[in-house]
C-alpha cells in the first residue's frame, strides 16, 4: 500500500473557495462596506457553483473510481492525510451543496433579520465557513479529514440558530450542538478504532482492505464488535437524518433558525448522515449492514410514516415543513437499506430532491414570514389571489415535494421503492408501507397548500407586496431544477451509475447474498 | 567508601535549563533589592524564561542522563519543559498589569514564579523519586505563597492556607510511598526499580505488595498535585481565592509537573508491575484499572459539577479538574504494555494543548475583571460580542477548544488522548470521555451563548492591557496552529522513549 501525494486537483480548489472568501470578507468593514460584504459572500459562493460545474463536466462518468483526487499525507506515522476527492455519489452532492448555498445567501440580503440582530458580516462569514465544512464533508476520503469537517459545520450552524434565529433560539441553539455532537463523538471512537486496526485512515485503502479480506471485524449476529462499529458511526449518521427516534432536536432547530439556515439544514445537513452511512457504514461494515439493514428499515418506514403523520397536524408552517423532512429522509434511509443499486441511486436522487423542494418550501416560507411575520397557517388564506406569481411557484414546489409525476420529486420515491422491492433484505412490506408515506405526503401538502393559498382573501394579507426581483431570482433555479430532474433524471443517474455498481459489488464480494446488479437504464 | 565523582562525568550541561533558572532566580532575588520599577524585575524574569527555552532546545533530542543518573534529559523532558515555559512566559505577561492594577505587586512574585518553574522543570527531568520529591516542594512552596499574594482578602489567605495544607499533606503520602517503593527495591532510581520489579513479580515475592501500596500512596500524593477525583476538593477554592495569573500558571503549570512524575514513575518504574507473573495473564499493570477508575471519576465529577458553576475562575477550576482526568487516560494507557510511548506522547500533546487554551481562557477572564477581584462570573461575560467583538470571538474558540471541536488545539489533543486509550483496549474508558466531553460542551457552550446569543451591553474588559493582550494573542495563536499543523505537535515528541527503551 502506498500513500503517495498527488497534486492539487479541481476538489481542492472548489473546497477552499468559500475559504478565501471568508478571508477577505474578515478584513472588510461592516460599517462602511456592507453592500461589498453581501457580494463579495455571494460572489464566492457563485464561483463555487461554477468550480463544481467545471467538476461535474470534468467527471468521467465510466470510471467508478475516485477522480480529481488530492492527497497530502499530513501525519504518516498515524496514516492520516489530507485526502479530497469524488466518486459519483459525492459529485451530486457537492453540486446540491453549491447550488443551495448561493440561493440561500442571496434570501438573506433582503432579509428583516439584520434590522434587529445586525452583524451582518458575521452572518455571512459563517455561511462561508458554513459552505466550505459542507463541501469537505462531501470530497472527504479519510477517516480524520472527514470527521474535522464534520464536527465543523456544527459550529457555525450554531450560531446561525443562536445569533439570528427566533424567540427560542438559544435553547433550540444549544440543543442541535449537544445532540449532534453527542452522535458524532462516538462516531469518533470507532473512526480511531478502525483506523488503528488497519493502520491507516485513508478509507479507499480500508476499504480495499475489507474486501480482499486482510481486515475484518467479527461479525456474527447483531452484538458483535463489527456491529458495535457500525453502531458508533450509525448514530452519529442516524442523528443527522434524522432517523426516527433520534429526530427531535430537528423541529426546534428548523422552527427557530434564520430562513437561510433552515435551507442549508434541510437542504444539506441533513444529507450529511445519509451521505455518511453510504460512504462509511456500507463499505466498512458490510456484514453489519446487512445484519441491521431490517432494523433500519423498519426505523425508516416508522419514520415516513410518523413524519407525515405529524407533519398533518401542525398548525405552523414551518414545522409542518420540519417534520415532512423527518418523513423525507425515511425513503432515504429506506433507499440505502434495500442494498441495491436501485435503492440507494434513488435515495441519492431523492437527496437532491429533498434539498431542492424542502428548501424551496422553506424560501417560500420565508418570504411569507418576511412579509407577514407569522408562521400560524390560520392567519393566511388566499395568498394565491395577492400574489398569483408566489402562488403558482409554491404549488410546483409543494407538488414536487409530495412526489407529483413529472417532478423531480417522483424519480427519487419511486426508483427507491423499487429497489425496496426488489431488496435481498427488505422486501415487499416495506414498500407498502413506505408507499403510505406517499398518500400521507399528499394529503398533508395539500391541506397546507389549501389553508394557505386558497380560500379567501383575508384584509390583512390583501396588500402583501409582490416578489423582488431577487426573490424571483432565488426561485427560478429551484424550478428550474425541479423540472430538469423530473423530465431527464438519466443525467444525473448517470453521473453514479458506476460508482454504485462499485459500491454493491463491494459489499458482495464480502457477503456474498448482496448480488451486484445492473443499474437503471 | 564514597568515590566524587568526576565533574565531567555529571552531564551537568542537561540540567541547564532548570538549573539556570534556579541559580538565575537567586540572583534575582538580589538584585529585585535595587530595583524600583517592578516591570523591570519582570522582564528579567522573562528573558532567563527565554534563555532557559533556548537552553532547552539545544539538550532537546542530544540529552542524556546526568547527575549519575538522578536526572535525565530525554525528549519527554525536553517537550515538558516546553510547556513549562510557554506557561511561565504567559504567566509574566498576564501578570505584569495585573499585580500593578490590583495593588500587589512585589518582586518576589517573580522569583516565586521562577522557582515554582524550575520545580517543575526539575520534576519533569527527574530520574530517581527523591529527585522527584524535591522537586514537587520546589514547585509547590512557592505556589503555596503565590495563591495567598492577594494580602487582607479573605480569600486569597483562604486559598494559599487550604493549598498549604492538602499539599503538604500530598507531599507525605508521596514521601511514604517512596520508602515503600524503596523498601521493596532497594533503590530510588526509577531504571533500577525497574529491573528489581521484574524481578519481584517474576519471583511472586511478597514484596509486590509494597510496590502495590506504594504505587498506591504516589498516585494519592500527585493526584493531590493535578487534582483529579477523590483528591480535588481544594481546587476550586484555591483557583477561586488565588490572584487570576497565579491561578492560570497553577491549572497548567503544576498540572504538567505532577503529571510528569506520575508518567515517568509509573511508566519507566513500574509498567510492569503485574500482580501474577506469567505471559497469559499479564496483559497490563496492576495500576491500570485504578488509574482507570480514577479518570472517569474525575472527567464524570469534574464535568457535571462545572455544569452547576457561576463563576468562570470556579468553572475553569473544575474544567481543568475534568481535564486531568482525560490526561489521566493516557497514563491508564500508558499500563498496557506496547503502549506506553504513545500514550505519554499523546499526554505531552494534550498537556501542551491545553497549556495553550486554557491560559489564553484565563487571560480573558482576566481581562474582564475588576481591580476588586469583581467581574468574573459567567454572567460578566454576557455582551461581550457586542463590546468587544474580537476578544469574545478569541475566547469563543478557546470555548471550543476546551469542548474539543476540530481545528483546535483541544481537538489535536483529545485525538490522540482517545486515539492511546483504544490503541491500550480501554473501550469503556473511552467511551466515558468522550461522553462526558459532550456534557462539557455543555458549560463551555453557555459562556459562548452569553457573548453571542444574549443581549446586553457588555463588559469593557478593563484588565485588557497591552501585556494581556500580547499572551491573549500568543494563547490564541498556539491554540489554532495546533489545531491545523497536526505536525507541530507529534514531531516535537516523535520520539518519546519512556517504556520502550526498557523493554526487556
Amino acid at each position: 500500500m502506498d500513500a503517495v501525494n498527488t497534486g492539487f486537483s479541481l476538489t481542492t480548489l472548489t473546497l477552499f473557495l468559500p475559504m478565501v472568501g471568508l478571508t477577505i470578507l474578515l478584513f472588510m468593514r461592516e460599517d462602511t462596506q456592507k453592500e461589498a460584504i453581501k457580494w463579495t459572500a455571494f460572489g464566492f459562493s457563485i464561483a463555487t457553483f461554477f468550480a463544481s460545474l467545471v467538476m461535474w463536466v470534468t467527471f468521467d462518468e465510466s470510471n467508478p473510481a475516485l477522480q480529481m483526487v488530492h492527497r497530502f499525507n499530513y501525519l504518516p506515522t498515524y496514516g492520516i492525510s489530507y485526502y479530497v476527492g469524488v466518486d459519483g455519489i459525492s459529485m451530486i452532492l457537492v453540486l446540491l451543496t453549491t447550488f443551495i448555498t448561493p440561493l440561500a445567501i442571496m434570501f438573506s440580503f433582503r432579509s428583516e433579520i439584520f434590522h434587529e440582530r445586525g452583524r451582518e458580516k458575521l452572518y455571512y462569514i459563517f455561511m462561508l465557513l458554513l459552505e466550505w465544512a459542507m463541501i469537505g464533508v462531501f470530497v472527504a476520503q479519510d477517516l480524520v479529514t472527514f470527521y474535522i469537517f464534520w464536527e465543523v459545520t456544527l459550529v457555525p450552524m450554531y450560531f446561525l440558530i443562536g445569533i439570528w434565529g427566533a424567540e427560542n433560539r438559544v435553547y433550540a441553539a444549544v440543543k442541535f450542538f449537544l445532540y449532534t455532537m453527542a452522535g458524532s463523538i462516538l462516531m469518533l471512537l470507532a473512526m480511531l478504532y478502525v483506523g488503528f486496526q488497519a493502520g491507516t485512515f485513508a478509507l479507499p485503502e480500508i476499504t480495499q482492505m475489507i474486501q480482499s479480506g486482510a481486515l475484518s471485524f467479527p461479525a456474527d449476529g447483531l452484538f458483535s464488535t463489527q456491529s458495535f462499529l457500525f453502531l458508533g458511526f450509525l448514530i452519529a449518521f442516524a442523528i443527522k437524518v434524522p432517523v426516527w427516534p433520534f429526530h427531535s432536536w430537528l423541529p426546534d432547530a428548523h422552527v427557530q433558525a434564520p430562513t437561510a439556515g433552515s435551507v442549508l439544514l434541510a437542504g444539506v445537513l441533513l444529507k450529511m448522515g445519509t451521505y455518511g452511512i453510504i460512504r462509511f457504514c456500507l463499505p466498512l461494515f458490510p456484514q453489519a449492514s446487512v445484519d441491521w439493514a431490517p432494523v433500519m428499515g423498519v426505523l425508516a418506514v416508522i419514520g415516513i410514516i410518523y413524519g407525515a403523520w405529524v407533519s398533518y397536524a401542525q398548525t405552523d408552517i414551518k414545522k409542518l415543513v420540519a417534520y415532512s423532512s423527518v418523513s423525507h429522509m425515511g425513503f432515504v434511509v429506506l433507499g440505502i437499506f434495500a442494498l441495491n443499486a436501485q435503492g440507494i441511486q434513488g435515495a441519492t436522487i431523492q437527496m437532491v430532491n429533498h434539498g431542492i423542494s424542502t428548501g424551496g418550501l422553506f424560501l417560500l416560507v420565508g418570504m411569507l414570514y418576511e412579509r407577514r411575520h407569522t408562521k400560524a397557517m390560520a392567519a393566511y388564506g388566499g395568498i394565491w389571489k395577492a400574489m398569483p406569481l408566489f402562488g403558482g411557484i409554491s404549488l410546483v414546489v409543494a407538488l414536487s415535494s409530495m412526489g407529483l409525476p413529472g417532478l423531480n420529486g417522483f424519480v427519487g420515491e419511486f426508483t427507491i421503492l423499487l429497489g425496496t422491492m426488489g431488496s435481498e433484505v427488505l422486501g415487499f412490506g416495506f414498500a407498502l408501507f413506505a408507499t403510505l408515506g406517499v398518500i400521507l405526503a399528499a394529503v398533508y401538502t395539500l391541506y397546507m397548500y389549501q389553508k394557505v393559498y386558497m380560500g379567501d382573501l383575508r384584509q390583512e394579507n390583501a396588500n402583501l407586496p409582490r416578489l423582488h426581483w431577487q426573490e424571483i431570482a432565488v426561485l427560478i433555479p429551484i424550478l428550474i431544477l425541479i423540472f430538469w430532474i423530473g423530465f431527464q433524471p438519466g443525467v444525473f443517474f448517470h453521473t453514479m451509475d458506476a460508482s454504485t455498481a462499485e459500491l454493491i459489488a463491494g459489499i458482495g464480494r464480502v457477503v456474498p447474498e448482496i448480488v451486484a446488479q445492473v443499474p437503471l437504464p | 567508601m564514597i568515590t566524587a565523582p568526576n565533574i565531567a562525568d555529571l552531564n551537568l550541561e542537561y540540567t541547564l535549563p532548570a538549573a539556570f533558572l534556579a541559580l538565575f532566580t537567586c540572583f534575582l532575588l538580589l538584585i529585585d533589592l535595587f530595583v524600583q520599577r517592578k516591570s523591570v524585575t519582570a522582564w528579567l524574569t522573562l528573558g532567563a524564561l527565554g534563555i532557559s527555552f533556548i537552553l532547552n532546545l539545544f539538550v532537546y533530542n542530544r540529552g542524556g542522563e546526568a547527575v549519575n543518573g538522578l536526572f535525565i534529559a530525554d525528549q519527554f523532558t525536553g517537550f515538558m519543559n516546553i510547556v513549562i515555559l510557554i506557561t511561565a512566559i504567559l504567566t509574566v505577561f498576564l501578570s505584569i498589569d495585573y499585580l500593578q492594577r490590583t495593588g500587589i505587586e512585589r518582586g518576589e512574585f517573580y522569583s516565586l514564579l521562577l522557582f515554582s518553574t524550575s520545580g517543575m522543570m526539575f520534576m519533569a527531568g527527574a530520574n530517581d523519586l527523591i529527585v522527584v520529591f524535591v522537586a514537587l516542594e520546589l514547585l509547590s512552596i512557592p505556589l503555596y505563597i503565590m495563591a495567598a499574594f492577594r494580602p487582607n482578602d479573605l480569600k486569597s489567605e483562604e486559598s494559599g492556607m487550604k493549598y498549604f495544607i492538602l499539599g503538604a499533606f500530598a507531599s507525605a503520602f508521596f514521601v511514604y510511598g517512596a520508602a515503600l517503593i524503596y523498601g521493596a527495591t532497594g533503590t530510588t532510581r526509577l531504571p533500577e526499580i525497574f529491573a528489581a520489579v521484574n524481578d519481584i513479580v517474576a519471583q511472586d515475592s511478597s514484596s509486590v505488595f509494597y510496590l502495590l501500596v506504594g504505587a498506591a500512596l504516589i498516585i494519592v500524593g500527585l493526584g493531590f498535585k493535578v487534582a483529579v477525583v477523590p483528591f480535588h476538593m481544594w481546587t476550586p477554592d484555591v483557583y477561586e481565592g488565588a490572584p487570576t495569573p497565579v491561578t492560570a500558571f497553577m491549572s497548567v503549570g503544576a498540572k504538567a509537573g505532577g503529571f510528569a512524575a506520575l508518567l515517568r514513575v509509573m511508566l519507566v518504574g513500574l509498567p510492569f508491575l503485574f500482580l501474577e507473573s506469567g505471559e497469559a495473564s499479564a496483559t497490563s499493570a496492576a495500576w491500570q484499572t485504578v488509574i482507570a477508575i480514577i479518570a472517569a471519576l474525575t472527567m464524570i465529577v469534574g464535568n457535571l459539577v462545572a455544569i452547576s458553576q457561576t463563576n468562570m475562575k470556579r468553572l475553569l477550576a473544575y474544567s481543568s479538574i475534568a481535564h486531568a482526568g482525560y490526561i489521566l487516560m493516557a497514563v491508564a494507557a500508558g499500563g498496557t504494555p506496547g503502549i506506553g510511548n504513545i500514550a505519554a506522547q499523546g499526554a505531552l500533546i494534550y498537556m501542551l494543548s491545553y497549556a495553550f487554551t486554557n491560559l489564553g481562557a484565563f487571560g480573558v477572564v482576566l481581562a474582564l475583571e475588576r481591580e476588586d477581584g469583581s467581574g468574573t462570573d459567567i454572567e460578566d461575560f454576557t455582551g461581550l460580542a457586542k463590546s468587544k467583538p474580537l476578544l469574545a470571538a478569541i475566547m469563543a474558540i478557546f470555548m471550543l477548544s476546551l469542548t474539543g471541536i476540530p481545528l483546535t488545539a483541544g481537538f489535536t489533543g483529545k485525538w490522540f488522548i482517545f486515539g492511546a486509550s483504544i490503541q491500550a483496549d480501554l473501550f469503556l474508558l473511552a467511551v466515558v470521555g468522550v461522553l462526558t466531553s459532550v456534557i462539557s460542551a455543555f458549560y463551555y457552550v453557555r459562556v459562548i451563548v452569553n457573548m453571542y446569543l444574549r443581549d446586553a451591553d457588555g463588559s469593557r474588559a478593563e484588565g485588557l492591557t497591552q501585556y494581556v493582550t500580547y499572551a491573549i494573542y500568543a494563547a490564541f495563536a498556539g491554540t489554532l496552529l495546533l489545531g491545523i499543523f497536526w505536525p507541530l505537535a507529534t514531531n516535537l515528541g516523535s520520539t518519546v522513549a519512556l517504556a520502550a527503551a526498557l523493554v526487556p
